[in-house]
């Protein structure tokens, strides 16, 4: 497994647009992919998992893959989360 | 008789469609084995999915992409392979498709509810009608069609939703009647924008009206008769038609000027709720805008508008209306407007709390970007006028100009294009403002009347308050005494003053506007034939002496009366 940790940035924070969109992105990958937040650990594939997290803006997030792809699937998690995840 | 609420004038008599709430008891579902429920379960996904995309596609040439952001957004959720994955899990462990939905789907309801987060709750109601289109896609049960529904019809429902009404033919429904709703409603909008006569919020009215009964409904009272007697259908179809004769009474004022009966012209403009809404205005003959709201690119959505965003909406109708003034109203949240994102807090008194003005200069930067939008919009046409809501004295007025010379000076540095001499104008409805009018009218470029707030603090009455609301009158001769003193306080000082409450349509006010000399009347887009109508029966001398024997009297109930004796027809 690899993993990183970084900050949520868009001002809405993971709501339905951008967990949406970060979930399909996620979901390209083989490796499962979960994020760490709040002491939770959230299945980043699932939609409805993201928004049931509340994960807002400013919060601290590990980021989690394990799987074939595991090094891709973590770049690209990061990237759009530093990126605002389309907001 | 059945009462509720009139939220689009005009009688209707028909037939009943009865549109049941249906009930999603899948407790008789047979388990058909593992393999079998799970291939149920994707077909219904499936076809949920499909349907939702072509909703999602008619909303948004209907009214626009982010109105469709639910819809995508339960498309998305239709996909999350967590969820499906629970589904099956409790498939596998013996639950018919119906259960697993219920269950997975209730599991999130909960989930999403728990949260503080105003806006994670409200995904909640997202995935509760996800559930029920699933149930109801597994059960077979059909939305009932309403496009095809024959002439004569009277829909009766328990809300209607905008997937219900897309198709619906205008010529064949005589009315519509729903049990909850208010003016505001997607099934008020409608009804007004299809001018098909309705009456929400009937209690029981599901179970009180029989499919196929008869009825006979008045669209503006409120009034819905079930299987009436022979006498009040008489009755009805006699106001159906005096309804339509007076609508076509009034189609002759089309293109006509708005003048007195002597030949004053006055300004007759129109009340938008969004950009819309200008071409049913236009059609009208509006002249102009005199309240364009723009709560509506604020709310139903999670993210304050871009400056892009706002720009295109104000420029869309600074265009359409060319040739006229368009005052656009900053944003009035706050109150009974909640806009979950701002993260306003609950207060205790919303009404005195921190809304409209006060909130955007407490939020600089929100407010800008609006102020940014409004300055460009006015660049080609100089006919976008800025309106400040809920200003209580200079102090507000200074602060915003201060903020929209900075907006200026960020534009003039960017190099865009903008109406550096835009104007700024108040809206007087605060007892505060009108109290200090002869001030405000040094530093503002133009007043606007709100009578619907002026009336309500000026009498400490909450007119959605029942037990008080009768109180609530504009013949009060506290809130005229204001009105007639901040229209001479705008006189005294030169610059123009206009009404956008309610009142301004009122045909038994009207003379006392015209006595004391109101420039601009702005009026809802069905109300612009009878205001023209109303304002060419008056002479000045007519207006004066009906507001001479109106001010003598010093009680509401009997200035009303004295102007209703008086009103011209």
């Amino acid at each position: 497994m690899v993993s990183k940790q970084t900050k949520i940035v868009n001002p809405m924070g993971m709501h339905m647009r951008p967990a949406g969109m970060f979930a399909n992105a996620m979901m390209k990958f083989d490796s499962d992919v979960n994020l760490v937040a709040n002491g939770k650990t959230v299945n980043a594939k699932s939609i409805m998992n993201l928004i049931a997290a509340c994960i807002k803006c400013g919060t601290e997030v590990e980021v989690q893959c394990s799987g074939p792809d595991e090094e891709a699937a973590l770049v690209e998690a990061v990237r759009l989360i530093d990126s605002g995840l389309g907001e | 008789m059945l009462k509720g609420t009139g939220v689009c004038a005009g009688v209707g008599l028909g037939t009943a469609l009865v549109v049941q709430t249906q009930a999603l008891d899948w407790s008789s579902v047979q388990y058909a084995g593992a393999e079998q429920e799970k291939a149920r379960l994707a077909a219904a996904a499936k076809s949920v999915s499909e349907a939702l995309a072509a909703m999602a596609q008619a909303m948004t040439s209907q009214v626009g992409e982010h109105a469709a952001e639910i819809l995508s957004g339960q498309i998305m959720m239709l996909a999350d392979p967590f969820m499906v994955g629970q589904m099956n899990e409790q498939i596998d462990g013996g639950a018919v498709a119906e259960a697993a939905v219920d269950a997975v789907c209730g599991s999130f309801i909960a989930m999403f509810s728990a949260v503080e987060d105003e806006l994670t709750r409200q995904r909640a109601t997202d995935v509760a009608d996800l559930r029920d289109r699933l149930l109801k896609t597994l059960l077979g049960r059909e939305d009932q069609d309403l496009a095809s529904a024959p002439a004569g019809t009277v829909i009766v429902a328990h809300d209607l939703t905008p997937s219900m009404t897309v198709g619906l033919k205008r010529e064949n429904i005589a009315g519509i009647i729903t049990e909850t709703g208010g003016a505001t409603s997607h099934s008020a909008i409608l009804a007004r924008a299809l001018e098909i006569p309705a009456v929400l919020s009937v209690p029981g009215a599901l179970e009180a009206i029989a499919p196929g009964a008869k009825i006979a409904m008045d669209g503006e009272l409120g009034h819905v008769y079930v299987d009436p007697d022979e006498r009040t259908v008489k009755d009805y179809e006699a106001r159906r038609v005096a309804f339509e004769e007076r609508r076509a009474v009034l189609k002759e004022y089309l293109g006509k000027p708005t003048v007195t009966a002597d030949g004053r012209a006055v300004a007759l403009y129109a009340n938008i709720g969004r950009p819309e809404d200008a071409a049913a205005a236009l059609e009208k003959g509006a002249e102009g805008v005199g309240l364009f709201r723009t709560e509506f690119l604020f709310m139903d959505r999670d993210a304050a508008p871009t400056e892009e965003e706002q720009l295109a909406a104000y420029r869309q109708v600074a265009a359409q209306f060319a040739g006229g003034e368009v005052i656009i109203r900053t944003l009035d949240v706050g109150g009974d407007k909640d806009v979950p994102y701002l993260g306003m807090e609950k207060e205790e008194n919303p009404f005195l709390g921190h809304r409209a003005i006060r909130y955007c200069l407490d939020n600089p930067d929100l407010y800008l970007t609006q102020l940014r939008a409004l300055l460009q919009a006015g660049a080609e046409k100089h006919n976008v006028r800025i309106m400040l809501p809920l200003v209580t004295g200079v102090e507000e007025l200074r602060a915003a100009k201060a903020l929209l010379e900075k907006a200026k000076g960020e534009l003039a540095a960017e190099g865009k294009a903008f109406d550096p001499d835009i104007k700024v104008g108040v809206m007087i409805e605060t007892p505060a403002a009108a109290l200090v009018a002869d001030l405000l009218a040094q530093e503002a470029d133009f007043f606007s009347i709100g009578t619907n707030d002026l009336t309500q603090y000026t009498l400490a009455v909450d007119r959605g308050n029942a037990r008080v609301a009768k109180l609530y009158t504009v013949f009060h001769p506290a809130v005229l005494r204001s009105i007639k003193s901040v229209i001479a306080a705008a006189k005294a000082a030169h610059i123009p003053v206009g009404m956008c409450g309610e009142a301004a349509a009122d045909p038994a006010l009207l003379p006392l506007l015209l006595a004391w000399g109101l420039d601009e009347f702005s009026v809802s887009a069905s109300s612009i034939l009878a205001t023209k109508r109303s304002i060419s029966l008056w002479s000045a001398a007519d207006a004066s002496f009906a507001e001479k024997e109106a001010m003598k009297l010093s009680a509401a109930e009997s200035i009303l009366g004295c102007l209703n004796s008086m009103k011209k027809e």
